[in-house]
């Protein structure tokens, strides 16, 4: 048996030389599909995590234990400049992986390392405004409250870090082995990923800032 | 510079725990001594260890859960003889933190260790081969999911030698699973223990669901797909949705003990209804991830042994996927007694009797499947129909407690205790039993001995009645359970009588373990050459026994339900002329280094060393960056490979 | 063989029932002595009679198929081909719909007649429930669970006691619960089921004694080492000696304070019986609140 780096990547081995179809009857779907649908769920069950946190955090926004609550706490200005940031860097995110198809890669660096500017900021902006909390008593150890916001707000931003390493081991391993299919199909997994922390920011900005701030 | 570890985490003083300590190294001593005076260790490291064959790391998952059923039965075994002996002021031999301890690991082993790694394992080595492909969609995903279930199951055992394990029960509610009443490591040993797991756990769902989904033979369309892929497929996707509210909430009770925070403390605000309401939100469809696939078993060795088509296929696929859906809209009939009120408490009690429906339904498919077949007596279909008579039981039991005023005076009775027992005994293990009978000539090439298979299921079967009958009169009795003594004597004679259930099932766990040795010395007197030992129904059996590494040459076309069936009707194709090569992912020592990280971290969390937890992080991330780096590795099989194959498995009666 | 199998299985299936008939006489929630535990043990035996009206059926077809369709019986009929039948496919769907519809009336209704917050003052009319005969005014009682021994206090009469529950016949007890530390359950299985106490809030409960007796009380959520000492005894007395037993306590020594409280929390498992003539009234509330000394005590390993 001869060794040799194959095409599958990821998802197991069936060659594109056989069946080609979308798995609904015309055999195994081909490996972009299935590495496509498998992140899909992954993200489906992330998203699942996370509404167990909101539902917490829905239960004890109440519960300030005498300390401070979301009105006196939350800054919606600084808020606003990391929601830009965020989603400024998914549409920097979406204009790199275009680059990336169409094979122009010196738009694709210059994307993602804007993305990972906005991203790092936005990161940065967050770990301020929990310094600030905390600095004011306001730490997650307070009050329930407290815990599920900065659990909640928290997870988001750990997710955002580990999306900044992951963006730059991609970009990384495209500098270093080009755009290969098994790369470009990752770097789809990847901004699958940076929009849906998107999608949970949206969220998040409005039940818990928006509505807390009211 | 060791956190909170030192000498007196080992339980010098404490006969018994030392007992089971030393049991536990001498076994892995010898063990280890055997694998090198026999000079294994590089065929295991590299066929099995290394492996991202779904049908190693099946064999594996069951093989864990197999010795895992040893370390929870023996947990039991002692429960049941405390409470034999504890009446009226007797104290029995173990005091409550020991009992405590042994009834919390037992409940967390036989769900999480021993259940689910069964079910698992068996989705893993079966729906690959029913769905006629060759792998499941991620194989080097795969073998991570195992090794880290793997991870956590070597932490709690761990927790038998260094420390303790939990004494709260195996769901560990708050407030006596916070700081405040359990400050000990052991609650830190099952939380990191089983958050480990699930990860594992949840990337098997994702894999499973991809598989089902996205890979199938061509013409495999769903209504096409066998029984069990389709409970698999129900299973997997409950795996998806509920496990991570399970990470969310042990991860919410950690932040409490590690970081001060509220969610569920006396104190700041905090809620343990939160907890207990989010707990069993994964907990409910847990019970249906268990039961799915056991369902499922027994479809396929029902129709199998009768020598019949499945009664109602729709039906059952409608019902299986009712089934998946309603077990997300039940969970408050774990705690009616928590207060909710009459409205909340009728709504869920009803929710819980219409999920009675579909199972009711594929109960009755099963009789009109065996009406008019021509049954064949294997083990495998003495554990269906066992089963078929215990359930309705548990399931009778069980709408008994969706009423809330029938609950309000039976939760947390021993006759739920019997309850669960009932259908996880009588459902879950009953089939895989039956499932590890039936798929044992498919993963290693000979049938099982089935005369001893038969002694383990009467003994099963009779064991278990003996041992829970009484414990659904105690229920009634009013005896509560997790109770280390109790001062009314009129219910020794029940305890006594379950604890004699309790060594039937133990004679029937050791008849199967010589059922295993038996048949492996006397194998060549039931090697399958056909395989096909059961003249069944499905692609699986298409295959030899035990299949090559790539299942099929060519992947099959599937015309109709019941493919191989079909197959065999029709009759022998015309021989293919030449086979193109095909590629197989090449193993890869990923997954077993991941975990080796993985407890390393959890036992450096567990006892605060925080330098420890850092690197063993560090270093799980970097295995899994240096993963990722390299495209996976593949071995081409050849034509001419598979060409040998096929002729070879076509000479059968030629002597070896 | 099967023959002999199905024998035994049939005299193993008859022992159930002897067990069952046995366990009426022994107390328990088969031996109601009030009208709520009477109307749950009657829900208890109807939904299982409705149940068994299937499950039996189901059992011995099981068991008759196995035996029939052996395959060495070549006089059964064979059909393998016979895997779809509509009338089949209704039937099924039916029986378990019916059923459940049936049970879930049940459940609707016992949800609310029995919710254990509803006061026992009006008549319980119903098919599930026979007529409440109590007419007196309820008595109040406040429970704390503790590690582990029970507390109660009698608001209205401003006594105490630990570990033993005084209450008079034919009169509805309104209970208001809450726990000093974790999460334990109230039940005494002759007289109704269980609330859970929890810590920081107040469940409530409501039962009625008919007749005078002991009836044994425990709490069924675990809660740690002492558990399974955690019981107590609800003594129903008639309404004459309940009073005696009130002048007798009231205005003896100790008074329940603060201090006292904390004493008593601080005592670990605790199975003495003892009364307080006197009670601060803010006391309970005060538990509720979470404002008293924790009731752990220090090195207390649960």
């Amino acid at each position: 048996m001869s060794a040799h780096a194959g095409t599958a990547g990821l998802a197991g081995s069936i060659p594109a030389s056989e069946a080609e179809g979308t798995g609904s009857g015309d055999g195994p779907a081909p490996v972009r599909i299935v590495v496509a649908y498998g992140f899909w769920i992954f993200l489906l069950s992330d998203i699942i995590m996370f509404s167990a946190l909101f539902a917490a955090y829905a239960v004890l926004s109440g519960q300030t234990a005498g300390g401070p609550g979301a009105r006196e706490l939350f800054d919606l200005h600084h808020v606003a400049i990391e929601t830009l940031c965020l989603l400024f860097s998914s549409y920097t995110c979406g204009l790199g992986t275009l680059a990336l198809e169409q094979r122009r890669l010196r738009g694709f660096y210059l994307c993602f390392a804007l993305t990972f500017v906005l991203g790092a900021s936005f990161l940065g902006l967050e770990i301020s405004e929990f310094a600030g909390l905390v600095a004011r008593g306001a730490g997650p150890s307070r009050s329930a409250f407290l815990s599920a916001f900065f659990s909640l707000v928290g997870l988001h931003g750990v997710h955002v870090s580990a999306g900044l390493l992951w963006m730059t081991f991609m970009v990384a391993q495209t500098a270093a082995k080009g755009p290969r299919p098994f790369v470009r199909r990752r770097l789809l997994c990847f901004s699958l990923f940076w929009h849906a922390l998107d999608i949970i920011w949206v969220g998040l900005l409005t039940l818990v800032y928006l509505m807390g701030a009211r | 510079m060791l956190g909170k570890l030192s000498w007196a985490a080992i339980p010098f003083n404490e006969p018994e725990a030392m007992g089971a300590s030393l049991f536990i190294i001498v076994g892995f001593l010898v063990l280890f001594a055997l694998v090198t005076w026999k000079g294994w260790w590089t065929y295991l490291w590299r066929e099995w260890l290394t492996s991202v064959d779904h049908k190693r790391i099946g064999v594996m998952y069951v093989l864990l859960a197999l010795v895992l059923l040893l370390r929870g039965f023996i947990d039991a075994i002692m429960m049941r003889s405390q409470l034999a002996i504890a009446a009226g002021g007797a104290q029995g031999y173990l005091p409550p933190d020991h009992y405590d301890q042994i009834f919390s690991a037992h409940g967390t082993i036989m769900i999480f260790f021993m259940a689910m790694p069964f079910m698992i394992g068996l989705m893993n080595f079966v729906v690959p081969l029913q769905l006629g492909v060759r792998d499941v969609a991620f194989p080097a995903l795969n073998a991570i999911s195992f090794w880290l279930t793997a991870s956590g199951a070597l932490l709690v055992n761990i927790s038998l030698v260094v420390g303790e394990f939990a004494r709260t029960g195996w769901l560990a509610y708050p407030p006596l699973s916070e700081l405040q009443f359990s400050p000990g490591v052991g609650v830190d040993y099952y939380l990191w223990a089983l958050q480990i797991s699930g990860i594992g756990t949840l990337l098997a769902g994702i894999n499973m669901v991809t598989t089902i989904l996205k890979l199938r033979a061509p013409g495999m369309t769903y209504m096409r797909m066998p029984v069990f892929c389709w409970t698999s497929l129900a299973s997997s996707l409950l795996i998806v949705a509920a496990f991570p509210i399970l990470t969310a909430t042990f991860g919410m009770l950690l932040l409490d003990r590690y970081a001060g925070m509220h969610f569920f403390t006396n104190d700041g605000g905090g809620n343990c209804m939160l907890y207990v309401n989010l707990i069993w939100a994964w907990g409910h469809p847990e019970v249906y991830i268990l039961i799915l696939p056991a369902f499922g078993i027994f479809s396929e060795v029902i129709a199998a042994f009768s020598g019949k088509a499945l009664f109602g296929y729709r039906s059952m696929v409608m019902a299986t996927m009712a089934i998946c859906v309603l077990s997300f809209m039940v969970w408050l009939h774990h705690f009616f007694t928590m207060g909710a009120g009459a409205d909340v408490n009728a709504v869920f009690g009803i929710m819980s009797m219409i999920i009675a429906i579909p199972t009711g339904v594929k109960m009755f498919n099963w009789l009109f499947t065996l009406y008019r077949g021509r049954i064949r007596y294997e083990p495998p279909v003495l554990w269906a129909i066992g089963f078929m008579v215990t359930f309705v039981i548990g399931g009778l039991t069980g709408v008994l407690l969706a009423v809330p005023p029938a609950d309000f005076v039976l939760h947390n009775s021993l006759f739920l205790v019997a309850h669960f027992h009932n259908v996880i005994i009588g459902g879950v293990l009953f089939g895989a039993m039956a499932g590890y009978n039936y798929w044992f000539p498919k993963a290693f090439g000979f049938t099982l001995e089935p005369r001893l298979g038969a002694v383990s299921f009467w003994c099963w079967l009779v064991g278990f009645y003996l041992a829970f009958i009484p414990l659904y009169m105690l229920g009634l009795l009013g005896m509560t359970r997790r109770m280390q003594h109790y001062a009314d004597l009129s219910w020794q004679p029940y305890l006594i009588v379950a604890e004699g259930g309790a060594l039937v099932i133990l004679c029937g766990i050791l008849a199967t373990v010589a059922q295993l040795v038996v048949s492996i010395r006397t194998r060549e007197q039931r090697r399958d050459l056909s395989g096909d030992p059961w003249n069944a129904r499905t692609l699986e059996w298409a295959t030899a026994s035990p299949p090559p590494a790539y299942n099929f040459a060519v992947l099959p076309q599937v015309e109709s339900l019941d493919a191989f069936w079909a197959m065999k009707q029709r009759g022998p194709m015309p021989p293919v002329e030449s086979y193109p090569a095909i590629e197989m992912p090449r193993r890869s020592p990923n997954g077993f280094v991941t975990a080796f990280f993985a407890v390393v971290t959890g036992f450096a969390m567990i006892w605060h060393i925080w330098w420890m937890a850092i690197l063993g992080l560090a270093c799980a991330v970097v295995t899994l960056l240096v993963f990722g780096w390299t495209e996976r590795l593949e071995d081409e099989v050849s034509g001419e490979q598979l060409a040998a194959d096929a002729r070879a498995r076509a000479r059968p009666l030629e002597p070896a | 063989m099967i023959a002999r199998n199905r024998r035994v299985l049939a005299i193993l299936a008859t022992l159930p029932a002897a067990c069952l008939l046995a366990s009426c006489r022994q107390g328990g929630i088969l031996d109601p002595q009030g009208p709520v535990s009477g109307a749950e043990r009657l829900i208890l035996i109807n939904a299982t009679a409705i149940m068994l009206v299937v499950v039996l059926p189901v059992i011995v077809l099981t068991l008759a198929f196995a035996w029939w369709y052996r395959a060495g019986n070549r006089r059964a009929a064979y059909a393998p081909d016979w895997s779809y039948s509509g009338h089949v496919e209704l039937v099924v769907w039916s029986i378990p719909a019916m059923v459940v519809i049936l049970l879930g009336a049940v459940a609707w209704i016992g949800s609310h007649q029995l919710d254990p917050a509803r006061p026992l003052r009006a008549p319980l009319t119903g098919p599930l429930t026979g007529p409440l005969t109590g007419d007196s005014p309820p008595l109040r009682v406040e429970v704390v669970s503790m590690d582990w021994k029970w507390l109660f206090i009698y608001p209205e009469q401003q006594v105490a006691s630990v570990n033993q529950l005084v209450v008079p016949a034919g009169t509805p007890v309104e209970f208001v619960l809450t726990s000093a530390t974790v999460m334990d359950a109230f039940f005494v299985p002759q007289l109704g089921g269980q609330i859970y106490t929890m810590p920081g809030m107040a469940t409530r409960l409501n039962l009625l004694a008919d007749r005078p007796g002991d009836y044994p009380g425990l709490s069924s959520n675990f809660s740690g080492a002492g558990f399974s000492d955690m019981r107590f005894m609800l003594h129903a007395v008639p309404p004459a000696e309940f009073e005696q037993w009130l002048g007798r306590t009231r205005g003896a020594a100790p008074t329940l304070d603060a201090a006292a409280y904390a004493h008593l929390a601080a005592g670990g498992s605790d199975n003495s019986l003892r009364t307080y003539g006197a009670v601060d009234p803010k006391l309970f509330e005060n538990i509720v609140q979470q404002t008293m000394p924790v009731a752990a005590a220090p090195g207390n390993d649960h």
